[in-house]
């Protein structure tokens, strides 16, 4: 190696060669974006009550400023509405049928009804089919909506037995039914790698996750919905198992999943075992250890571990979504004895 | 004050983005996010990278230039835009000082001569030095591909330079970026953990603004900056500096040219190193300090890329024996003569506070209120500032000119010969982080361990094939490693990550060949050539 020169404190002449290195700047005017276009108001009638809100607003952010709660499973603030799920309806008169609250946009003198018996009766079915067909019991809002619904889901009989992995037998070919039980989408858990589980058991179809993986947040489209009717379902590209699709483990299906279909492996192993105590775990924001971007993580606590970490959906820097180290990086913090790992 | 003139938000606003020496897919995934929203409002998107990496696959233009031609590349790009009077005439006049002498400086460096130095071709300079300079808006940001160079600096300048010619600086939309590595890389300089900075930037040899540290401290400082860790490693070898106390770093396995660091780290009469990983580093020292992890055990702040302050909480009681940065920082203190008290850390940021006029307007209260401000924020009514140097665009102008720099193109200092005809550049890769020292604890099903990866050309030209292990050679030392090809690498170019030392050492390979002006390391390029392994032992 070639012999170096030897090191004084004038080797570092970068500032000192600068121009004015060593006075502070003034202070600039304050910096601000663009103004936004402004919106024009629009009032309409909910449940009676004349509501005012911005153009451009959804039915179902009018119904908030009225304090309504309206129930949504597809929906989320970090995603565009897809429509699918149907439980937001709302009565709008003059139209044929009702209209899901989440992706209708206002517009003046518009006359609508959340409440009336039209409105709970195509709530609680929709709740009732999920409920008859799906395993909702780590879907606790479901779960509410159901009995806020008076849903009885039971009506429809008892579960039929499971048909098995829905990919195996030919497409659209079923069984004529015997009216005695209910179909269901019961499948075996799929546990392909050791970070995430996928239970399609659980899954109510809406399609979330597969915008998650898509162009609202991850662009990585690793999964999409396969299948027609009641075979429709989420898979990877030919059903290859996650570790042989596109799949970067970004965790932001997870984040946005309502039902427990799609949990980390982790937690799935602590609820087998018995072990996941929610109303036990603290949540405490902080900021992820990893690069400098600066992503807020919620980290959620059980025994002083560690057990899982999400992010806030209302997070500018996030909006709820955050990369592989962000999710599972925190491991080596485990509350484990801190040995070399180099 | 040094840091990213834009916030996140212009990412997702702006016409054109241009990632230099960036694969922001895979090392800055959230931030890339924000990229794309912006590439799906319409924002055109370049990047600049000598690999055909994850992100230059969502670019409406990938330029591969050669490792290290950064320079030729922009002032080539530079030349073109005087050359077409695209130049921002207005800014330049009313902003900016030393125009003539940078375009003398430039004006050697045709399309052809941007084309021979760089490899990339002079009409994809072309037309990437028209769309950057016709855009409205134009974020230019850059990461380790810049400044791992022997003149990081200069390359720094040179993007600068771009910037202030084009008057893509200052304005919403517009800005300068290097996007950080870790959580508090911003906020280490921002606190002064420079050699010649105190916190707020204020420069430690202006001796009014060292003297009110000196006031509220009641202590002296020494009155001149002290030196950068390439610096230090350099001082060891002279024997002027014998005893280290580092605090979270692992320079055992992350300096380039590993072996002379772990060489001088033995040679040291003390070692003390506070972490919360027992490193390699750490098993050398004479002194460890088990410290509580700070994102997660204890209470502060980090600074992002986009001069964004944010809480960090303490989530987590640390393990027994194991302290807080601060306690251990304190406990010193004690022992060593002066007692502080009990740490705190809000009362410690509100010292910082009132010696550091940006923070000034950042109590905790409103950092929680407003989930995070970015600096500067002088005082407790101002909002924090979306993006800097507004000044720029005032008129008359506030504050001095922003001064061009001229800078020439130097290739790497590691050159490529008949003994070492492979380029061999490093970077990171998705689910990893740096030395591994945190990521190898979970178990990502995308990881496959370190590789040295070629060109398939490049397989066929030296009869190789995938997962084969091969000695590695460079001129300062040698690492056996399996071969993967990778089609995102032309012939002539290898990679490597530093992820997994037990494995590789990726670092007795790589050249420290040191920035005078920054003290990084060239730790993306070096030279080296590639043995086959006696045919006898299997692949």
């Amino acid at each position: 190696m070639e012999k170096k020169k030897p090191v004084t404190q004038d080797s570092f002449p970068f500032i000192a060669s600068a121009p004015s290195p060593t006075v502070p700047v003034p202070p600039g005017p304050i910096p601000a974006p663009p103004p936004a276009a402004p919106r024009n108001e629009v009032a309409l009638t909910i449940d009676g009550k004349t509501a005012r809100v911005p153009e451009g607003s959804t039915l179902l952010e009018a119904c908030k400023t009225q304090g309504i709660d309206t129930p949504t499973l597809c929906y989320l603030e970090n995603l565009n509405p897809v429509n699918v799920c149907r439980v937001c309806v709302v009565e709008l008169e003059g139209a044929r049928t009702l209209v899901p609250a989440c992706s209708r946009r206002v517009e003046n003198g518009m006359v609508v009804r959340t409440d009336n018996e039209r409105v709970r009766l195509s709530r609680r079915m929709v709740l009732e089919f999920l409920a008859s067909s799906v395993d909702v019991s780590t879907a606790p809002e479901l779960q509410s909506y159901l009995e806020r619904y008076g849903g009885q889901p039971e009506r429809y009989g008892p579960a039929a037995p499971a048909a098995g992995e829905p990919e195996a037998g030919p497409a659209g070919v079923h069984a004529a039914p015997d009216g005695l039980t209910a179909a269901t989408v019961a499948q075996p858990v799929k546990i392909d790698n050791d970070l995430y589980v996928r239970d399609y058991g659980k899954c109510i179809l809406c399609y979330k996750c597969v915008q998650a993986c898509g162009e609202e947040a991850q662009n990585t489209f690793a999964i999409a919905v396969a299948g027609r009717g009641f075979d429709s379902r989420i898979s990877t590209e030919f059903s290859v198992p996650l570790p042989d699709s596109a799949c970067v483990y970004c965790g932001n299906c997870i984040g946005v999943c309502p039902t427990g279909a799609l949990m980390f492996k982790s937690e799935y192993d602590m609820r087998e075992a018995g072990n996941w105590k929610e109303s036990e775990q603290q949540r405490t924001d902080t900021i992820c250890p990893y690069c400098g971007v600066g992503c807020t993580l919620t980290l959620h606590v059980q025994d002083n571990q560690i057990v899982k970490a999400t992010s806030p959906l209302d997070q500018e820097v996030t909006r709820g979504h955050l990369c592989i180290k962000g999710r599972f990086g925190w491991q080596f913090i485990r509350g484990k004895d801190k040995k070399k790992s180099s | 004050m040094g840091g990213g003139t834009s916030s996140y938000q212009e990412i997702e606003e702006t016409d054109l983005i241009l990632l230099w020496g960036s694969n922001a897919r895979d090392t800055h995934p959230i931030f890339f996010h924000h990229v794309l929203k912006g590439v799906k409002r319409g924002a055109r998107l370049f990047v600049i990278d000598p690999r055909r990496t994850s992100s230059a696959q969502w670019a409406d233009g990938w330029l591969g230039l050669e490792v290290g031609s950064d320079i030729a590349l922009s002032n080539a790009m530079a030349r073109e835009i005087l050359d077409a009077g695209l130049e921002n005439r207005s800014f330049i006049d009313h902003a900016t000082s030393g125009f003539d002498e940078y375009c003398r400086s430039v004006d050697p460096y045709t399309l052809e001569r941007g084309e021979r130095e760089t490899g990339v071709p002079a009409e994809s300079i072309r037309k990437l030095a028209h769309e950057y300079a016709r855009a409205q808006r134009a974020e230019l940001c850059w990461t380790l591909g810049i400044t791992e160079h022997h003149n990081a600096v200069d390359n720094v300048l040179a993007l600068i330079n771009l910037a202030l010619l084009t008057g893509h600086v200052g304005k919403y939309g517009s800005g300068l970026n290097p996007l950080r590595g870790q959580n508090n890389v911003q906020g280490g300089g921002d606190m002064g953990a420079i050699p010649d900075r105190l916190p707020g930037f204020q420069h430690v040899e202006n001796d009014s603004l060292r003297n009110r540290f000196e006031e509220a401290w009641g202590a002296k400082i020494p009155p001149r900056r002290g030196l950068h860790l390439s610096g230090m490693f350099d001082a060891m070898e002279e024997g002027k500096l014998s005893a280290l106390y580092i605090l979270g770093e692992n320079p055992a396995v992350s300096e380039a040219d590993q072996g002379r660091a772990q060489r001088l780290l033995e040679g040291l009469e003390c070692l003390v190193v506070q972490d919360l990983l027992m490193t390699d580093t750490a098993a050398m020292a004479d002194v460890v300090l088990p410290a509580a992890a700070g994102w997660c055990e204890s209470e502060g702040t980090v600074t992002s890329s986009e001069r964004k302050v944010q809480r960090v909480r303490r989530a987590l009681s640390p393990p027994p024996g194991v302290r807080d940065d601060l306690e251990i920082i304190y406990e010193l203190s004690r022992r060593l003569g002066k007692d502080w008290g009990t740490p705190d850390p809000k009362r410690i940021w509100d010292e910082l506070r009132s010696l550091s006029p940006m923070h000034r307007g950042m109590p905790y209260e409103r950092l929680e209120a407003l989930d995070g401000i970015r600096w500067p924020c002088y005082d407790e009514s101002h909002p924090g500032e979306l993006f800097l140097h507004s000044r720029l665009w005032q008129e008359p102008l506030l504050g001095p000119q922003a001064p061009f720099s001229p800078v020439e193109f130097e290739p790497p200092v590691d050159k490529l010969d008949d003994q070492f005809p492979l380029r061999l550049t490093t970077g990171r890769r998705l689910d990893s982080y740096n030395t591994g020292a945190q990521t190898s604890s979970y178990s990502s099903p995308l990881r496959r361990g370190e590789s040295l990866d070629l060109s398939p050309e490049d397989g066929e030209l030296y009869g190789v094939r995938e997962g084969e292990r091969v000695r590695v050679i460079s001129r300062r030392g040698s690492v056996i490693a399996p071969i993967r090809f990778d089609t995102g690498l032309r012939p002539g170019l290898a990679f490597m990550t530093l992820h997994f030392p037990d494995e590789v050492q990726t670092n007795q390979l790589t050249i420290d060949a040191v920035d005078p002006k920054s003290g990084t390391a060239e730790f993306k390029a070096s030279a080296i050539r590639i043995v086959k392994l006696a045919a006898s032992r299997p692949g």
